[in-house]
């Protein structure tokens, strides 16, 4: 078990630091331009020496806040996020518990970053990051719903909540040909669970400064953005399962397929994220109740009607 | 926000600024909010002021020319002009042909490079990151082309009193031209990415309208008159300069909304694309210095007003000679300041994303404002 949590942190620390790399590269090459390219391989360990400067920056608590809740809400944000790794099938022997709920205890633990997310925005005393926390919830809440239903069209499918189970079923054909528009929900409400543009309301720049971690510094401020990149990477693993099934693939061995098809997805969000605008905050929560939730009702309908008739 | 219990309060106020991200400067606003909505506004100003306006009274005519491209950076060349057109009006200079000629074509091609920049900027605050860069991509364009006549690719200090410091070579005609078929090809590109973006279009509709009335009623004047429908435009209908002898349209909007201020200004550049390409044709030779202009101007007493069309909107120039070397006043109407004026009545009821959208519309530059 302590083997499998060192695992778990070590793959989470160099995961977030390759996507943030990924990320610049990624956004660098949309707009024209090379992105990092001076420290290392192409940038490579950019985000390592951005890591040191951030842990060796000053935490700055300001007077007004409230202590006990502000300084637990980074650490609240990031250990659930560890939690998920571990019924994360990365390949047929490399998971490490492969519970029978492992689904439900997915989207149970990612839930808990609204809280966090409250308690950093409630906590700061600050405007900006109280307007950050209340978006965020509502947000989230309405993004949670199309999520769970379109996750539920596919464990009816499946029959089971396990996740090695969901990946079993897929031996003959993926899932995403077989419920593309649940593939589309899932990844649209994904973007949004993990506040990513278009949906990066909570911490929209231009409005809210930083949104919820407006007084967070140093490396309390990089807790949250450690756990939005592992969070990124979670609902991208969990779309795999569900979608792409998973491990499964030709000649390379099963993990490094599991890899691609998870950094593919992660491609796509942050292909979102360069490409679009933002919306606005009332005309994303009725997309979410007046568009999506519908549809995914209608998808899991359909799902059922179908398993019964054939 | 952390109210005692049992006090009841129905709104609070938000501090926007001085230092926020989409204020592009240092305005601040302060906002009383009622949740997400804005119930009150007020702009506070004068965090940037330079005393442009009382610098005129203590230095020369020339002295005063540097301050021209401080008053507003993006558009430098318009101030230039109106200034330059003021005091020639005042002390009766005859500008040579050539040198009309290539004023119109300098400060329209900054023109185009402030709406470009608006263009980038304003998708920033709706936070849209990618455009910005190409954005300043093509603007780079415009920078490298003003930069080889002017020396400087910000706070231009291009014009004199009777024509312009520099002559344009070829090598300036060519890198025009070159620029003319660049940024038309990006027209496309702009239309499909942005303007027709679902999202783009959904924070843009029908948000921030201007009425014609109150766009009259606050003496808002440039790309966000014209987007209420009012072709005013001082190049057309107070021709200055060689304006009149080119061929370009007005664009204006229908229904006053941000879309439509938007779309304006994209139209805008293209018209100036066009009016440089007149202008490259038609180039006459010739000097391009009025002759026998004096180093210490002295012009008689009496008092005048110029206007050029800047690509915020008219910027006026009203300057009283008392027969010194140095202006005994000088005002300058700049169009910031009344297009600012009217936020506080359009963000009246809006969300805090609109109230971003709409400041930015407006195409603010605060230093210009506080002056």
């Amino acid at each position: 078990m302590i083997v499998a949590l060192i695992g778990v942190i070590a793959l989470v620390s160099v995961n977030a630091l390759f996507l943030i790399w990924m990320e610049r590269k990624v956004a660098a090459h949309i707009q024209l331009r090379p992105g990092p390219m001076e420290v290392g391989f192409h940038g490579a360990l950019q985000t390592v020496a951005d890591a040191i400067k951030l842990i060796g920056k000053e935490l700055i608590t300001p007077e007004e806040v409230d202590r006990p809740i502000y300084l637990l809400a980074p650490i609240v944000i990031f250990l659930p996020v560890l939690v998920l790794f571990l019924v994360i099938p990365f390949a047929p022997n490399l998971i490490i518990r492969d519970l029978n709920v492992g689904i439900l205890l997915i989207f149970a633990f990612s839930s808990l970053t609204v809280l966090s997310i409250l308690m950093a925005g409630w906590s700061s005393n600050n405007k900006y990051s109280v307007f950050g926390a209340i978006r965020s919830i509502a947000q989230n809440i309405a993004y949670e719903i199309p999520l769970l239903i379109t996750a539920m069209s596919i464990i009816l499918m499946v029959g089971s909540f396990k996740l090695s189970a969901i990946v079993a079923a897929q031996d003959k054909v993926w899932f995403v040909v077989i419920q593309p528009l649940a593939f589309l929900l899932y990844i649209i409400c994904a973007t949004a669970e993990t506040n990513r543009a278009p949906f990066d309301i909570p911490e929209a720049e231009s409005e809210l400064v930083a949104g919820f971690h407006t007084e967070y510094s140093g490396m309390r401020f990089g807790l949250f953005f450690l756990a939005e990149y592992t969070n990124m990477f979670v609902v991208s693993a969990v779309a795999t399962v569900l979608f792409l099934g998973g491990w499964r693939g030709w000649i390379l061995p099963p993990v490094v397929w599991f890899l691609i098809k998870v950094y593919a997805i992660i491609f796509l969000i942050m292909w979102f994220r360069w490409t679009f605008p933002r919306l606005r905050f009332d005309q994303l929560i009725s997309f979410a109740w007046k568009v999506l939730i519908p549809l995914a009702f209608v998808n899991l309908l359909v799902t059922a009607l179908a398993i019964k008739l054939f | 926000m952390m109210l005692e219990p049992g006090i009841e309060e129905k709104t609070f106020y938000l501090n926007l600024g001085p230092q926020h991200p989409s204020t592009h400067g240092v305005l601040r606003i302060l906002l009383e909010m009622d949740g997400e909505f804005i119930a009150n506004s007020e702009p506070v100003i004068g965090y940037g002021h330079r005393a442009h306006e009382k610098m005129a009274e203590l230095r020369t005519y020339q002295q005063y020319l540097p301050n021209m491209g401080r008053v507003d950076y993006l558009h430098a060349l318009a101030y230039n002009h109106g200034y330059c057109l003021a005091v020639e009006r005042l002390a009766g200079i005859e500008v040579p042909e050539r040198a009309e000629f290539i004023r119109v074509i300098t400060s329209e091609l900054n023109r185009i490079a402030s709406h470009l920049l608006w263009f980038g900027a304003y998708l920033l605050d709706l936070g849209a990151f990618t455009p910005f860069l190409y954005c300043f991509d093509d603007r780079e364009n415009v920078v490298d082309i003003l930069d080889r006549v002017t020396g400087s690719r910000l706070t231009y200090c291009y014009f004199r009193f009777g024509g312009v410091r520099d002559d344009i070579d070829d090598e300036f005609i060519a890198g025009c031209r070159a620029f003319i078929t660049r940024l038309r090809s990006r027209w496309q590109d702009y239309d499909d990415l942005v303007t027709k973006n679902v999202i783009f279009i959904n924070r843009t509709r029908d948000v921030g309208i201007i009425t014609p009335e109150q766009a009259l009623k606050y003496g808002v004047t440039g790309p966000c008159l014209r987007g209420s429908g009012i072709p005013y435009d001082i190049r057309r209908s107070e021709p200055y300069s060689v304006y009149p002898l080119f061929d370009f349209e007005i664009p204006i909007g229908e229904r006053g909304d941000i879309m439509d201020r938007y779309v304006v200004r994209l139209r805008e550049m293209e018209q100036s694309l066009r009016i440089i390409e007149q202008a490259l044709d038609k180039l006459p030779n010739g000097p391009i210095m009025a002759e026998k202009v004096p180093k210490r101007l002295k012009p008689a007493e009496g008092e005048v007003y110029a206007a050029v069309e800047s690509g915020r909107g008219e910027f006026g120039t009203y300057i009283v000679s008392k027969g010194d070397t140095k202006p005994y006043r000088i005002k300058l109407r700049v169009p910031s300041f009344s297009n600012l004026s009217i936020i506080s009545e359009l963000i009246k009821d809006t969300l805090v994303a609109d109230m971003v959208a709409i400041l930015g519309s407006l195409d603010l530059v605060i230093p210009e404002v506080d002056r």
